[in-house]
């Protein structure tokens, strides 16, 4: 199924490093906190969950590190340097897939190539990025014209074409069936593997965040701080009952207070 | 099977499904009948008032009821055409008894008061005598609307997607438009025939001026109303603020803009008619009044069908356009 290759470069995933950052949000003259004074890091090429119950601000945050917004407080710092703006090299797969309607598959997927005046030279790159998410043959399809899973990958497959060394997913397998989301999973965790790019998954599945993860960071109720972390020192492929991933789910329930 | 293909595959057709499509369309016998009847009717009734071209008038009528009648004999060698001629069959039917009461209100037993009502062959006389100056007419009108048009929705356009864009542009230029905007473009006119040099450059003006406010207010709209993850995502994926514009604003917009430039249309057709009437003194609404003035009511209603004509096929290109440009879209209103 796997046809891309992607270069793995010799610093192919980016540092990530957010300092004190906090976030509130002006909804009519009062202020409403999102994220209180966050710190977190992650490692060139490691892969990290983030879960946490919804409304927290998990997808603030990942506006912040995208270079789409600013924190009110703090700093968001990728390999070193503070994030103003958003960047190829970084990109954020949206909790709703929100395609171009008036463009094809391909021409949504090509998007970021086209944008950056590649569409030229390396517009191959779009075609290998459509046949990774399996949507081989619907190139010529218009939006409408998919169901939300395919829609989703698309989404995903517009933002791997960039190449990108930091890779923010907001739950991009939300919407897919249960079937396609295990294919996808696998399917992630190749990509992530073979590319080297640092990886940051937002997502409401303790399951899956034990699946693809090697770090996951939980969060509380809004305004979001962290209230704890799990490391996931197992090799990929995993085992859904692997007994070590049994005892560590059981332990994100609790901090999550969902298992007593 | 490409999933493309598999997608375009069209319905099969209930004919060629249910039963063999029909050798003879029975249909099309009877309209190319109507249409005979009414040509025996012109032909062999007396006119009851003085009236040229009845001749003309039959024989065309019996021309198109011959043509009718071969074509629903021949109808399995027509294909495509055929299947419109079709679905034109009921109206086909119902035009030569139109025609023919028509006939018989006017020329055959003069039941509709004379001048104000023309007869069929009235209008065929128009356009078999006064052809070259009704199709000069035409041809000034379409000029003066098509430079007009243009013009206005050129520049509503740009206007509209700079008010939509830029806060700068929308703080100077939205008072302007809302005061000056709704006034109707025909109020301009005595203005315009002041300021502009030729009456041809201000009546060229006032159909710019009538397209380009829809023009403006619907793309602005459009503009304004694009979901911001467009520009969100375009954004991450390293697209300059040029881009934003052409490949996400405007094409996401588009669906308004077409709103826009048919507003705008129908807003420049009656601007053009009062402009020529009392402007250039030339076109067909120049061609209405002057017919009647002279009290020639079958020129007047010549003029009418012609300028019918000449509007419902410009709006039949701009849909024809819009449905090119917004093929992804599904469901819009059909002309
Ligand atoms: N642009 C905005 N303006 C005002 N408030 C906002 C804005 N964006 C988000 N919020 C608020 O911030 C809070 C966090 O939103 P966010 O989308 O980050 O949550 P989330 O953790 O991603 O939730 P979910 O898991 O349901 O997607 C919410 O209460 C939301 O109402
Ligand atoms: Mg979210």
């Amino acid at each position: 199924m796997v046809s891309v290759a992607l270069q793995a470069t010799a610093a192919a995933g980016m540092a990530v490093d957010i300092r004190g950052v906090s976030h509130a949000f002006d909804l009519e003259g009062r202020l409403l906190p999102v994220l209180d004074g966050i710190d977190l890091q992650a490692a060139p090429g490691e892969f990290v969950a983030l879960l946490g119950p919804s409304g927290c601000g998990k997808s603030t945050l990942l506006r912040l590190l995208a270079g789409l917004d600013q924190p009110s407080e703090g700093a968001v710092l990728g390999d070193g340097a503070p994030i103003t703006r958003p960047d190829p090299s970084r990109v954020l797969v949206f909790q709703d897939p929100t395609l171009y309607p008036w463009r094809t598959v391909r021409a949504n997927v090509a998007l970021g190539l086209e944008a950056r005046g590649l569409l030229k030279r390396q517009g191959h790159r779009a075609q290998q990025a459509i046949d990774t998410v399996g949507l081989t043959g619907f190139e010529q399809a218009y939006p409408h014209q998919l169901s939300g899973g395919m829609a989703q990958r698309v989404a995903l497959a517009r933002a791997l074409v960039n190449d990108p060394r930091l890779m923010l997913l907001d739950e991009p397998l939300g919407k897919l069936d249960s079937l396609t989301r295990l294919a996808m999973q696998g399917e992630l965790v190749r990509l992530w593997q073979r590319s080297g790019m640092t990886a940051l998954l937002v997502t409401h599945d303790v399951e899956e965040a034990l699946m693809l993860a090697q770090r996951v960071v939980i969060f509380g109720p809004r305004p979001a701080r962290i209230v704890g972390e799990l490391v996931v020192d197992r090799p990929h492929p995993r085992h859904r009952d692997d007994p070590h991933l049994i005892a560590l789910r059981r332990e994100a329930l609790a901090l999550l207070g969902l298992s007593g | 099977m490409s999933a493309s293909t598999a997608l375009n595959a069209p319905l099969p057709a209930t004919g060629a499904a249910g039963r063999p499509a029909a050798r003879l369309w029975a249909g099309g016998l009877l309209a190319g009948a109507a249409w005979i009847g009414a040509a025996l009717l012109i032909a062999l009734l007396p006119d009851a008032i003085e009236v040229g071209r009845t001749t003309e008038l039959a024989a065309s009528a019996g021309l198109i009821g011959l043509a009718l009648a071969l074509g629903s004999l021949a109808m399995p060698l027509l294909g495509a055409a055929g299947a419109r001629l079709r679905r034109a069959g009921p109206w086909l039917t119902v035009l030569p008894l139109a025609l023919a009461a028509w006939e018989l209100a006017t020329a055959k037993f003069a039941l509709l008061p004379l001048p104000f009502f023309a007869s069929p062959q009235g209008l065929l006389e128009v356009y078999l005598e006064d052809w070259p100056r009704l199709g000069e007419s035409t041809l000034r009108s379409l000029w003066l609307l098509l430079t007009g048009y243009l013009l206005g929705a050129a520049a509503g356009f740009v206007a509209g997607v700079a008010l939509g864009w830029s806060r700068a542009v929308g703080y100077w230029v939205h008072p302007v438009l809302r005061l000056l905007g709704p006034l109707p473009a025909t109020a301009w006119l005595p203005v315009a025939f002041f300021v502009f040099p030729t009456s041809g450059s201000a009546s060229t003006f006032l159909v710019a001026l009538a397209t380009w406010f829809p023009v403006t207010v619907l793309t602005w709209s459009g503009v304004s109303g694009v979901n911001k993850a467009y520009y969100d995502i375009a954004r991450t994926l390293g697209a300059s603020p040029t881009f934003l514009v052409l490949k996400v604003a405007v094409p996401a917009a588009l669906p308004q803009v077409f709103v826009g430039l048919f507003m705008g249309l129908g807003a420049s057709f009656s601007v053009l008619v009062v402009a020529e009437m009392l402007g250039v003194k030339a076109g067909l609404g120049w061609y209405l009044q002057w017919a009647q003035g002279w009290a020639a009511y079958a020129n007047m209603y010549a003029a009418l069908l012609v300028m019918a004509v000449m509007c419902s096929s410009l709006v039949t290109l701009l849909f024809k356009g819009r449905d090119r440009l917004l093929a992804w879209q599904k469901g819009t209103v059909r002309w």
